[in-house]
């Protein structure tokens, strides 16, 4: 059977984002968005026609992109860099690293349409390494937000921090996660959010990936596996305490990510437990370069669905120490 | 009138005094740790001397002063030049061009502008430094600011395609607040660039991108001045410096071996005494 990974009734971040950022915008003339020609794919639109001077359209060139970004923070401006995070990420990494990460430059990259989403355009278009590269800079905060409120939250934070963020969005269409566990929204960067309590496994997961987390902790509780859940929203600076307070508590974890699992949260938590509490770890994402078909099909292929995440947390729960 | 003969006289006098003591302070740099660029650095210097001690507008004390001139210098490598320049600006004291390359010490190889004030931009990969100044520049343009901004890219640099994505962009925009200088000193790393990947007709290139384009003897300060203070007619401009590689040390001048280079002890005493004349 097949499991739909996107919602039928959900919500695509991009709006969320775009909206956010407009009213960001209007409060504060420092902020301006800088795009490849990605007006469209970033749905800007709005801010377009609300603050035509301050979109800057350097054409399909993602060096300059990000160059011209860090210009513009040197200036005084705050910049949203915003473009398909596979050219984002790839084809601009030595400017993010150089002009932004290492020159410590306040500039904000905005990888869109992130994963798999562009399913059918196949490798090139789908940003699945990422979170690996960007992971690797470490003055950069990594932020993966999972619904329209975290997207919001992340917005408004990196407008207000003063440093080099990466915000990956999707458009994939996802479900409001509601409140945390204790009732309670918080998103505070490199604080991972408890959306379930459990005791038998915990799922680390990101993104897109959280709502069919959620869904597999529904499946494993009706065959009495009780799953702590997290909204693993920021890669970077790593939430070392969730991740080892699980490790101890719950002795299985899982990792689920729309991305490639080397080097990604499936890397980054296989380095802190193996070093700290080692614990067995299931890793769901994708294992390298990806065919072309749509997103429900490659999620189906790769197991990223609540079925093939329950599948995983019981491999973990069967491997304790 | 005959005031501003003697001013810029005066002026043109500092800038040479500034130029030979740069000269001699980066050669001592490198010669002392056995590293850098020396090359690059001797056929820059004229024109970092121009802008420091004849155009920009800056303050040390206070380097982040939101309205000084930006100078991005994109040819990171040519740290001897850079930092001898910063240095003789007032933005550090002499004492740390001694630790030049030291182990964490706050002249790296190539420059970082989070240890050392007066610095833009953390470049060294090649092809970097001028999409900064664009957005440096679109900064300026937006919010109206008179603040005018510079990069120096060398020749070999242009080879790098990110150049060509920034010319055309502020082609695009008409940026009269920005200026590109090319160190044009003819050699590459191994090479002359005209026998690596041809750069010339560099001119009618940029004339193509929608600048404003002109040719100077890259040592001649005067020259240096008057192009780097010309007014613009709206857009932006390109200064291409003719220099040479090594300028001012006979037995280093046009040689590729000098690219990175390091004097031995006769071949310092030669080039610092030819470097005092």
């Amino acid at each position: 059977m097949m499991t739909a990974a996107i919602e039928e009734e959900g919500f695509d971040c991009r709006k969320a984002w775009a909206a956010t950022l407009e009213s960001l915008a209007a409060e504060d003339e420092r902020i301006v968005a800088v795009v490849n020609d990605s007006v469209g794919s970033s749905n800007l639109g709005g801010f377009q026609k609300d603050f035509a001077d301050r979109l800057v359209n350097v054409g399909i060139a993602e060096q300059n992109m990000v160059g011209v970004g860090a210009g513009l923070a040197n200036g005084g401006r705050i910049p949203f860099v915003s473009a398909a995070s596979c050219f984002l990420s790839a084809r601009a990494l030595e400017q993010i690293k150089a002009d932004v990460a290492y020159s410590e430059y306040n500039v904000k990259l905005v990888g869109q349409s992130s994963g798999v989403a562009y399913g059918e355009l196949g490798a090139t278009h789908h940003s699945i390494e990422d979170f690996a590269w960007l992971r690797a800079l470490d003055t950069v905060t990594v932020l993966a937000p999972a619904d329209p409120w975290e997207t919001e939250m992340a917005v408004r934070w990196a407008a207000a921090h003063q440093g080099p963020v990466y915000i990956r969005l999707s458009r994939m269409k996802v479900p409001d996660l509601g409140s945390d566990a204790d009732g309670r929204r918080d998103f505070t960067p490199g604080k991972a959010r408890l959306m379930r309590t459990g005791a038998d496994v915990t799922i680390l997961a990101s993104g897109t990936m959280v709502h069919l987390a959620l869904k597999a902790a529904d499946i494993l509780a009706q065959g009495g596996i009780s799953a702590r859940v997290y909204s693993f929203h920021t890669y970077n600076p790593l939430d070392e305490m969730a991740i080892l307070d699980a490790a101890t508590e719950t002795g299985a974890l899982v990792t689920c990510e729309e991305a490639l699992v080397r080097g990604g949260l499936g890397g980054a938590v296989a380095e802190l437990t193996s070093a700290n509490q080692p614990t067995p770890l299931e890793r769901i994402g994708f294992q390298g370069f990806q065919t072309t078909g749509s997103v429900d099909w490659l999620f189906e292929e790769n197991r990223m669905t609540p079925g093939g995440i329950a599948e995983a947390a019981r491999r973990a729960v069967a491997r304790k120490l | 009138m005959e005031a501003q003969r003697e001013t810029n006289d005066l002026r043109l006098t500092d800038i040479s005094e500034k130029a030979r003591w740069m000269r001699r302070r980066a050669m001592q740099m490198v010669h002392a740790k056995k590293l850098g660029h020396i090359g690059g650095d001797l056929s820059a210097t004229d024109i970092l001397a121009a802008l420091y001690f004849g155009v920009l507008r800056y303050d040390p004390k206070n380097p982040n002063w939101p309205e000084r001139d930006r100078f991005v210098m994109s040819k990171g490598h040519a740290t001897g030049v850079l930092y001898t320049a910063l240095c003789a600006a007032g933005y550090f004291p002499e004492g740390w061009l001694d630790t030049y390359m030291e182990p964490a010490s706050k002249l790296n190889g190539h420059p970082n502008r989070n240890y050392l004030p007066g610095v833009e931009a953390n470049t060294g990969p090649l092809g970097h430094g001028f999409p900064i100044a664009l957005g440096v520049a679109i900064a300026g343009q937006l919010s109206g600011a008179d603040y005018k901004t510079f990069v120096l890219t060398g020749d070999g640099e242009q080879q790098e395609g990110s150049n060509w994505e920034a010319a055309m962009t502020a082609g695009h925009r008409r940026l009269s607040n920005l200026t590109l200088i090319i160190d044009r000193n003819r050699l590459q790393q191994g090479a002359p660039t005209e026998e690596t990947v041809s750069l010339d007709p560099l001119e009618d290139k940029y004339r193509a991108f929608g600048w404003e384009v002109s040719e100077v003897d890259g040592h001649d300060h005067a020259a240096l001045l008057e192009a780097l203070e010309a007014p613009s007619s709206g857009g932006p401009r390109c200064i291409i410096a003719n220099t040479v590689k090594g300028k001012g040390v006979s037995f280093m001048e046009h040689k590729t071996k000098w690219h990175h280079g390091v004097p031995n002890d006769a071949e310092f005493d030669q080039a610092m005494e030819e470097l005092s004349a």
